[in-house]
């Protein structure tokens, strides 16, 4: 199985350059108004990077992720680890995260908009909720595999409670931490685009809105790719980050 | 219940040269297991003593009541006279497992202990150094604990412990998780190791031929609850070096006598 399968290894790139040729081919000549020719979207991608209308959702639109993901991993985190250290804090939160880990929250973000007002904060708050859960989970599962005898090792040498959570806990569960993160961006991604695109006013949200609108399906398929492109940028760097960790994760 | 004066005096007498004292330790833990039943014994400065019996006779339980890791239900613990219910510096436990941190190396490792103490680095890894090469680790500094054999882990949890200079070694089977021959090898470098150290060391074990080999007192613990069956000196370091020790017909003769007195728990 092994040696045939090596056999027909393919190029990682040549299943995207078969389907990007299907979908040039179908823009050129499906006379369908929705898929343009995947060359006019990529002349329209470097078009729209140049343009300062991008650029300024760009900037808006990191800054909200940035604080709605900074909000995730500071609560996240340490919610996480008390959840795996303290049973009375499992029993108390495990049912609520697991309903908003699976709970569509898209439908709670218009409620979101008359408390917090239809603008960045109400972003922030999305990406916050989209992001959070998953962090939390992945957090605790993580503190649950911290072998015992680490914590009575660092007790044995003196160690603070404090030193225990930073020097032996925390570190122990990074492999799981990262994996939360990496989830928590991909979901984070999510609540920021679709926060924007239902408060509708705001950095990517404003630019689909108006393309959509306007029918610029060039456009609208270039800041598609542009924004998958960023996505999987940033998830990228955590894989790069959750590698240099990766290591201890099975030995522990 | 009133102890006899005398008694006090005695018990107040041994806690003083004592390196530890235990007095009337009891172990209940929640959820019914009763672990010990009050355990009295005095840890005599400077020597061995193995913790010995059936498993789960509560030896691991007592040493880490020792070592300060397990609250006792009743009974007081004295190290050097003074009572404690917690760890402490003049205290260092070598762990079963090793309870090495994976992501350090050898190095971070074993100078953990001062680590903790807030030591600097350039300090505490000078004298991490001194102890690495003591314990036969020279070239491994850097290594990781995935990276060396059973052996070569347990002979870092050693290192850290010798590390903070603690008078107490506290050694939870230490050498339980490695193979026979390095068994034997890791035994014969502990005790050329001790020699020059000059520690207390108190040791679980579940294997006769361990304890009469590296201890000077053996203590011989009943199953559960565990009580304390019998105290055997098994002094042979005296007169005797690491290589002529299984050779001596003394050795063997205690080995069998032990041997004779756990077989009754087995049944």
């Amino acid at each position: 199985m092994a040696l045939s399968m090596r056999r027909i290894q393919i190029p990682a790139m040549f299943s995207l350059v078969l389907w990007g040729a299907i979908w040039e081919l179908i823009g050129r000549f499906g006379g369908i108004d929705l898929i343009p020719p995947l060359t006019r979207i990529f002349v329209a991608a470097v078009e729209t990077i140049t343009l300062d209308k991008f650029r300024n959702a760009l900037l808006m639109t990191g800054e909200v992720f940035a604080i709605g993901l900074g909000l995730a991993i500071v609560v996240g985190i340490p919610v996480g680890i008390v959840m795996g250290r303290l049973r009375i804090a499992a029993n108390m939160l495990n049912l609520w995260v697991n309903i908003f880990i699976s709970a569509p929250l898209t439908a709670f973000v218009p409620a979101l908009m008359p408390i917090l007002g239809i603008g960045q904060t109400t972003v922030v708050a999305t990406v916050f909720l989209f992001s959070v859960w998953v962090i939390v989970i992945d957090t605790q599962a993580g503190i649950l595999t911290v072998n015992r005898s680490l914590i009575e090792m660092a007790r044995s040498f003196g160690a603070t409670r404090f030193q225990i959570y930073y020097k032996i806990l925390f570190l122990a569960a990074l492999p799981e931490i990262l994996t939360g993160l990496r989830m928590g961006v991909i979901r984070g991604v999510k609540g920021v685009i679709i926060g924007q695109l239902i408060v509708a006013l705001l950095g990517f949200g404003e630019l689909f809105d108006l393309y959509l609108g306007s029918f610029l399906m060039e456009r609208f398929w270039a800041l598609v790719f542009l924004i998958f492109g960023l996505a999987f940028i940033l998830v990228q760097a955590v894989v790069l980050l959750e590698r240099k960790f990766e290591f201890y994760a099975d030995v522990r | 219940m009133d102890a006899p004066m005398a008694m006090i005096e005695k018990n107040q007498d041994t806690r003083e040269t004592a390196a530890v004292t235990v007095e009337g330790i009891s172990m209940h833990y929640p959820g019914g297991v009763h672990a010990l039943e009050d355990i009295c014994l005095s840890i005599p400065r400077g020597k061995m003593t193995a913790f010995l019996g059936p498993s789960g006779c509560g030896k691991t339980t007592l040493l880490k009541i020792i070592a300060g890791l397990l609250e006792p239900s009743s009974g007081d613990v004295f190290v050097n006279g003074k009572k404690t219910t917690a760890p402490g510096p003049e205290r260092a436990f070598v762990f079963q497992d090793f309870a090495l941190l994976p992501w350090a190396n050898v190095l971070r490792n074993v100078a953990f202990g001062l680590e903790l103490r807030g030591r600097k680095k350039g300090e505490r890894e000078e004298i991490a150094r001194k102890f690495i090469a003591q314990t036969g680790l020279t070239g491994f500094e850097h290594h990781y604990p995935h990276q060396l054999s059973g052996g070569m882990r347990q002979r870092a949890g050693l290192a850290r412990a010798l590390v903070i200079n603690a008078e107490i070694l506290l050694m939870d089977e230490p050498f339980s998780a490695v193979d026979e021959q390095m068994r034997r090898k890791l035994q014969e470098d502990l005790l050329s190791l001790l020699a020059v150290e000059n520690k207390t060391v108190i040791f679980v074990t579940h294997s006769i031929e361990e304890a009469v080999y590296l201890a000077d007192q053996t203590v011989i613990l009943s199953p559960r609850p565990g009580r304390i069956a019998k105290i055997v000196s098994t002094d042979l370091h005296s007169d005797l070096t690491p290589d002529q020790i299984r050779r001596d017909r003394r050795y063997l003769d205690m080995v069998d006598e032990i041997w004779g007195g756990l077989k009754q728990y087995l049944e």
